[in-house]
């Protein structure tokens, strides 16, 4: 019955794919892109990793589906024809998938209980993480306690990525040097567009009829 | 000049539910999944779902872009913070047995503002992000 579930899945993650990559509309392909996401985490739910599906259909199905409308927002719908010829892309792409399917081929089965990585510390965290930590989710004891520090430095990787998103996306208020026909003049400021702005008038966030601006 | 009235009753009834749901997520992590970084992605989706419907303007009045970054540097401080008091209190950096007379409760302390840290940064980086995409101006071609 999991291997039916299991196939059904897989076959919709490719068939979502496929019309990814024949899609030439870039707001449906992103649509379906979230379709793949929520598809993954499905798949993860029936592998029984419940807390990655989680993640996933947060992050993959709602984050950067908005992040990438707005992505589209700025720089439009249609995607141009390609200029070059698809063969070499693919063979890269077939040659690549190749390697990786025979790298599993060495891989232990998936599930089997004499894995190798259910014999290092993971008997050890089941077995005494509700003494130790004393929260039934081994997950989180493991995540927040166990793996203290590996949580600590992917909290400051999210962190690293803010920072490089604003320091290239964000507009400084300040005036700005810049360079032009070989010669450094002080820029102020532009205005930010109005239209972003809003012109609300009735007052605070909760208004009951904000008169909004478009945003799209 | 807007007349989506279902969409703004919709999103005005669902956001509250989001935003609870974030705040279950983030404090059942303990018995069930979820946790300070699904959380905070919840937290911050129904923020911008805020955002998408009541325009980026009001968005900003509600929660001005310095709060945000400010909240994505200060989630990394507590959490980094939790390790230095351990060390001051004379244990091992995020080693949280120290927290409290027993273990028990000092690691679900530990685990509490560790996790709290996590939602913070998690919330105001995806709000950032948000904002950095959907503040800038269409490409002129």
């Amino acid at each position: 019955m999991v291997e039916l579930v299991d196939v059904a899945v897989l076959l919709l993650l490719c068939v979502t794919a496929l019309a990814i990559i024949r899609q030439r509309n870039l707001f449906a392909a992103v649509m379906m892109a979230g379709i793949y996401s929520l598809l993954s985490a499905g798949l993860f739910v029936v592998m029984d990793a419940v807390d990655v599906a989680f993640t996933e259909a947060a992050v993959g199905a709602g984050i950067s589906t908005v992040l990438m409308l707005g992505t589209l927002a700025l720089v439009g719908h249609q995607e141009h024809k390609p200029k070059h010829r698809p063969i070499l892309p693919l063979l890269v792409v077939v040659l690549t998938g190749g390697v990786l399917v025979y790298g599993t081929l060495d891989m232990p089965p998936f599930g089997d209980p004499d894995n190798p990585i259910h014999h290092h510390v993971a008997p050890h965290y089941l077995e005494e993480s509700e003494h130790e930590i004393g929260i039934p989710n081994v997950v989180t004891s493991v995540l927040a306690s166990y793996r203290g520090y590996d949580t600590m430095g992917e909290t400051t990787v999210v962190f690293a990525a803010v920072v490089g998103v604003l320091l290239l996306l964000a507009r400084g208020p300040g005036p700005r040097r810049v360079r032009v026909n070989g010669l450094w003049t002080t820029v102020v400021r532009e205005e930010d567009p109005p239209e972003l702005e809003g012109d609300d008038e009735s007052g605070g966030a909760d208004a009951p009829e904000p008169r909004e601006s478009d945003d799209g | 000049m807007d007349d989506r009235v279902i969409l703004r009753v919709g999103a005005k009834i669902l956001i509250p539910f989001i935003l609870l749901f974030a705040l279950y997520v983030q404090f059942h992590g303990d018995y069930g999944p979820g946790g300070g970084f699904q959380a905070g992605v919840i937290f911050a989706a129904g923020f911008i779902l805020y955002a998408l419907v009541y325009g980026l303007g009001t968005a900003k009045r509600a929660l001005p872009p310095q709060a945000v970054y400010v909240c994505a540097a200060l989630g990394v401080l507590i959490y980094a913070g939790v390790g230095f008091v351990t060390l001051g209190l004379g244990g091992e950096f995020l080693a949280y047995n120290v927290l409290a007379h027993d273990p028990e409760h000092g690691q679900e302390y530990g685990i509490l503002f560790v996790e709290l840290g996590v939602l913070i940064t998690v919330f105001g980086s995806m709000v950032a992000f948000f904002y950095a995409f959907a503040g800038r101006r269409k490409i002129q071609t």
